[in-house]
C-alpha cells in the first residue's frame, strides 16, 4: 500500500466514523432533537408531562375565541384555542399578543405548561409557515380553482 | 493549451486568478445589483408574509453559501490531505474566514426574519442549532490554522478536523425532514421541484449566483494573498538561513 493510498484510506475511515458516530448520537436524542410534541405524541403518554413543553400542530378552525373581543392584539389579551393534528387535539390558554401568522388552520408552536384541567397554559405563542411561497393573486386563484387545501397549502 | 492541470501549478494558478478577479468582481456587481433590484422592487409580496419575505433573497443565498463553503473546504481539505496538493490547502484556509461571514449573515437575517414571522429572534430547533454549529466549527476551523505554527502540521490538523465536521452539512440539510423543527421544509431543493413561485425564484436564483461569484472572487483574491504571505516568509527564512544554506 502507498502512502497516498494509506491517507486515503485514513481520511475515508475518518468520515465514516464521524458518520456512524453522528447517526447514532442523533437515533438516541431523536426525542429531544425535536423541538415540539404534536398533540398525538402526547396522546401515546401515560401522563401529560409537568414540566416545560412545546407543542406544535395545526389552530383548529373555529376555535380561537378571545376572553374579551374588543382586546385582542395587547398583552393582556387572553385568547383560547385549540391545537390539532390529523389524530389529537389539545386545548391551549394565552394571555399576550400572538404573532402577525396566527391564524385558524395555521401551524403554531407553543411552549407552556398544562394544568390540571388538562389545557396548556402557553407563554409563548410561535407561528410557523410552510415551504409554499407566492403573491396573493396566485393563492386567490388556486383558491378559486379548487386545488386548495388549507393545511397543506397549494397542490401542485 | 491551458488546462485544469496548469492550473494546479501555484505560478499559474495566480496568474489566473489575478487576470479573472476583475471579470469576476464586474459580474458580482452587475448580479447583485440585478438581484437586489428584482428582489426588492420586482417580485411580488408573498400572500402571507407580505413584504417580509424580501428577507429571504438576502438569508437563504447565504445560507446556501454557508454550506457550500464547507463543502468546498472539505474536498480541499481531503484533495490536500490525500493527495499532497499545494493549492487545495491553501484553498481550504482561505475559505474558512468567507464561509463563516456567510454563516452569520444566514443566522443574522433569519433572526431578523423569524421576530416577525415565528415571533422569536431565535429558536433551539434542529435547523437553527446545526447552523450555529456549522458557524462555531468554521470558527474553529480558523482557530486551528492560527494555533499551530508548521504549516503543514497545521494543513493536516485542520483537514482532519474539518472532513470529521463535514457530517454536520447533511444534518443541516435534512434537519427539517428528521425532526418536527420551528423552520419552515425546503422550498426549492427537494422532491418534485420547487414550491415557491416562479416570480420570487427569478430574485432568488439572481441573488444565489450573485454571492457564488462574490464566493469565487473572495477566494481568487484570499488565495493571492495567501500565496504571497508564504512566499514572503520562505525569502524571510532564507534571509535568516546562513549563507550557502539552500531553502527548499
Amino acid at each position: 500500500m502507498t502512502k497516498k493510498q494509506r491517507r486515503l484510506l485514513f481520511a475515508g475511515a475518518i468520515v465514516s466514523v464521524a458518520a456512524v458516530a453522528a447517526a447514532l448520537v442523533l437515533t438516541a436524542l431523536k426525542s429531544s432533537v425535536a423541538y415540539f410534541y404534536t398533540p398525538s405524541d402526547l396522546q401515546k403518554l401515560a401522563q401529560l408531562p409537568t414540566g416545560m413543553v412545546r407543542l406544535g400542530g395545526l389552530v383548529e378552525t373555529g376555535s380561537v375565541k378571545f376572553a374579551d373581543a374588543a382586546d385582542t392584539k395587547s398583552r393582556d389579551a387572553l385568547v383560547d384555542f385549540v391545537i390539532e393534528d390529523t389524530v389529537a387535539k389539545t386545548p391551549v390558554t394565552y394571555r399576550g399578543v400572538l404573532p402577525d401568522l396566527f391564524r385558524e388552520g395555521q401551524g403554531v408552536v407553543v411552549e407552556g405548561k398544562f394544568d390540571a384541567s388538562g389545557e396548556l397554559v402557553a407563554s409563548q405563542v410561535l407561528a410557523k409557515h410552510d415551504e409554499n411561497y407566492m403573491p396573493k393573486e396566485v393563492a386567490d386563484a388556486l383558491k378559486k380553482q379548487g386545488v386548495w387545501q388549507e393545511t397543506e397549502g397549494p397542490t401542485n | 493549451m491551458t488546462t485544469i492541470y496548469d492550473l494546479a501549478n501555484p505560478k499559474r494558478f495566480e496568474a489566473f486568478a489575478k487576470t479573472l478577479t476583475p471579470f469576476t468582481a464586474a459580474a458580482t456587481a452587475a448580479l447583485f445589483v440585478a438581484g437586489l433590484y428584482f428582489a426588492l422592487f420586482h417580485s411580488p409580496a408573498d400572500y402571507q408574509q407580505g413584504e417580509t419575505v424580501r428577507i429571504m433573497y438576502v438569508h437563504v443565498p447565504a445560507a446556501w453559501m454557508a454550506m457550500m463553503c464547507y463543502t468546498s473546504m472539505a474536498v480541499a481539505s481531503a484533495a490536500g490531505f490525500i493527495w499532497k496538493h499545494p493549492l487545495a490547502d491553501v484553498a481550504a484556509k482561505t475559505t474558512a474566514p468567507i464561509g463563516a461571514a456567510f454563516t452569520f449573515l444566514a443566522l443574522f437575517t433569519g433572526s431578523l426574519w423569524g421576530k416577525p414571522m415565528w415571533g422569536a429572534w431565535w429558536a433551539w430547533d434542529a435547523r437553527l442549532t446545526s447552523v450555529l454549529i456549522l458557524f462555531f466549527m468554521y470558527l474553529g476551523y480558523i482557530a486551528l490554522w492560527n494555533a499551530i505554527e508548521d504549516k503543514t502540521r497545521a494543513a493536516k490538523i485542520a483537514a482532519i478536523a474539518c472532513l470529521v465536521g463535514f457530517i454536520n452539512v447533511p444534518i443541516i440539510k435534512f434537519s427539517v425532514d428528521w425532526w418536527n423543527s420551528l423552520h419552515q421544509p425546503a422550498s426549492v431543493f427537494k422532491e418534485g421541484g420547487p414550491s415557491i413561485d416562479g416570480s420570487m425564484l427569478t430574485p432568488l436564483f439572481l441573488m444565489g449566483l450573485a454571492y457564488t461569484l462574490l464566493y469565487v472572487t473572495l477566494l481568487f483574491i484570499a488565495m493571492r494573498a495567501e500565496l504571497a504571505e508564504r512566499r514572503i516568509q520562505r525569502l524571510e527564512q532564507a534571509a535568516r538561513a546562513p549563507s550557502g544554506a539552500v531553502i527548499s
